[in-house]
């Protein structure tokens, strides 16, 4: 549904997208994942025909958006970070202005907005002034709006930026009920944003992709070892030791204190499960087990991981260049 | 043509919206009244003096003694009025960030463009009906020739049309309205005082500065003449000012 290839956005001498590809098949919701600056907006800018590309191709709906934009806009719905309201317009006149230039046709056009406004429940905002709404509603609108010729694609630009918690997650299920129907790429700084969301994930640093995959992929990816948090109550006695001696423990790290309690984070082998050989040694031990869990690497980290990562290379890479 | 007339009917609409249709409306048919007043009396104290020396009150001319001042008045007026109407056009789009929707949308550059065009220039139309209420008074009580007043409809038209499509593109250039304003005004002002620096000398530099002054070519429609030459140098500037209109928000994208 959309192919970018070899997409590269540079402003003057700055590089905001650099070299940028990926797919997105009919019907998925992808997630497009990065800290601030790292060019999601330029590239779903260059996605809905706001702003060429300096070099690379992007096909949406089968429409290459440099080469036919009028079709390729036709068939896209989307939503900047700013929803894009008129604010001396009423909720409805607008979505009646925006259905007429995205080409809904006359005999549609009331019944069309009428269920668009059901839809993203605004129905209630309709002869307001865009000016006079709240935040929410705003990106509500925003969404009817991007919505409202019924598009292939749909292209969300942080949808829940500057909601609240109720809020955020009213969208998140909107826009989970629209995939199947549409396929979406939606960009946030948020991660769990798109782990309860997205089927895939793109991660974006400095204008280059450092990672595709599902949420699950990359969480198993990422975990090398396998880290265990044991919180225990040990009265003096030494823990460290005892607990080194276990079958499999490859590092015990003490975490945390709390007079008795104390809490260590143990490395094992890969994929080998040393629960219970943990319980039985805190037991045999006379020691209190108060917790014991796996400890998993979180999107999070993740993202911490590989964004620095690449910043990382990038400086020893730019360090061997200055010697 | 469909997509021109819904961002022009959404213009003219957003003018209607905000104070500036009124403001520019109020203020134009205040002066326009003040400049009436004050030709009237010059025609009737003239007209009057006229007979005493004997001469018949038809060797008075309405059209050439009295509307035709009016009118040069008015071009001054539009010098200060009409960037008020364009300033907003793409400065506003681009600072609340709807212009991400009109490039956004199945519409071309060039139809935002007209219908913006459009939408301004039916702002200054209904502006310009103001006018009417005085001339169909005069017209049944002073008896005028409609022909000249028509032909200086359209010449206002013409000359309106030039001072928007120029103020149009200004506007493209800048997110905030009162450089948008500031700018276009001088440019105006520039148009329209070219001529000026040629008028000491004869030859091809006063014909080019002549040619190229905005006012120059207005005169002859308040005379009831419809001069091609005019006609086409207003046409070139209006569609002119919009071809730069085009490059310059095509060029904003390339940019970012």
């Amino acid at each position: 549904m959309i192919e970018v290839q070899h997409l590269t956005k540079r402003y003057g001498r700055f590089t905001a997208v650099d070299d940028v590809s990926f797919r997105v098949e009919r019907g998925e919701i992808l997630g497009f994942l990065g800290p601030n600056g790292a060019g999601k907006t330029t590239t779903m800018r260059i996605l809905t025909g706001y702003m060429p590309a300096t070099e690379g191709k992007a096909i949406v709906a089968g429409f290459d958006v440099f080469d036919q934009p009028i079709e390729a806009k036709r068939r896209t719905g989307y939503l900047p970070e700013t929803p894009p309201l008129y604010h001396d317009m009423t909720v409805q006149d607008y979505l009646t202005f925006v259905a007429k230039i995205k080409g809904v046709p006359t005999n549609e056009r009331s019944s069309r907005i009428k269920s668009i406004m059901a839809k993203t429940r605004i129905d209630d905002v309709g002869s307001k002034l865009c000016a006079r709404l709240s935040k929410g509603y705003k990106q509500r609108v925003g969404l009817a709006q991007a919505l409202i010729h019924n598009p292939d694609v749909l292209i969300l630009d942080e949808p829940t930026a500057g909601l609240d918690p109720k809020q955020i997650i009213e969208t998140r299920q909107l826009i989970k009920d629209l995939a199947g129907d549409h396929t979406i790429i939606l960009s946030t700084h948020i991660l769990p944003e798109v782990s309860q969301t997205c089927q895939r994930i793109v991660i974006i640093s400095k204008g280059r992709v450092v990672a595709v995959d599902t949420p699950d992929n990359l969480t198993a990816r990422l975990r090398g070892t396998e880290t265990m948090y044991v919180q225990i109550d040990a009265a003096g006695s030494n823990a460290v030791a005892s607990l080194e001696r276990v079958a499999g423990v490859t590092r015990v790290v003490e975490s945390d204190r709390h007079n008795a309690v104390v809490g260590y984070e143990i490395e094992s082998e890969q994929g080998r499960d040393i629960r219970r050989e943990l319980a039985r040694a805190v037991v045999t031990n006379g020691w209190g087990l108060l917790e014991l869990r796996p400890m998993r690497m979180s999107l999070e980290d993740i993202f911490l991981s590989l964004t620095t990562e690449d910043a990382a290379q990038g400086q020893a890479a730019e360090e061997t260049a200055n010697a | 043509m469909r997509n021109v007339l819904a961002i022009a009917n959404k213009e003219l609409k957003s003018y209607f919206a905000s104070p500036i249709a009124y403001i520019v409306i109020g203020l134009f048919a205040l002066f326009y009244g003040y400049f009436y007043a004050v030709y009237l009396q010059v025609f009737l104290r003239d007209s009057m003096s006229m007979s005493q020396m004997g001469a018949s009150p038809q060797a008075m001319n309405v059209n050439q003694q009295m509307l035709r001042p009016v009118l040069q008045n008015v071009t001054v007026l539009l010098l200060f009025v009409l960037p008020a109407i364009t300033m907003r056009s793409y400065a506003e789009e681009r600072r609340s960030g709807t212009i991400e929707l009109l490039l956004t949308s199945p519409v071309s550059d060039i139809e935002i463009v007209l219908g913006k065009f459009l939408g301004a220039l039916g702002l200054y139309a209904v502006m310009m009906s103001v006018t009417l209420v005085h001339n169909g008074v005069l017209y049944f009580f002073g008896h005028p020739e409609w022909k000249p007043i028509l032909t200086s409809y359209v010449g206002l038209l013409l000359l309106g049309g030039s001072f928007l499509s120029v103020g149009l593109f200004i506007s493209t250039m800048t997110t905030n309205q009162i450089v948008a304003y500031i700018s276009t005004f001088s440019t105006f002002l520039l148009l329209w005082v070219i001529s000026w620096i040629g008028s000491f000398s004869t030859g091809m530099f006063t014909d080019v500065t002549a040619y190229l002054s905005i006012i120059e070519h207005f005169d002859d429609f308040t005379k009831g003449v419809i001069d091609t030459t005019h006609v086409i140098y207003y046409l070139s500037l209006i569609t002119f000012g919009l071809f730069l209109t085009a490059r310059s928000v095509d060029t904003e994208r390339w940019r970012g």
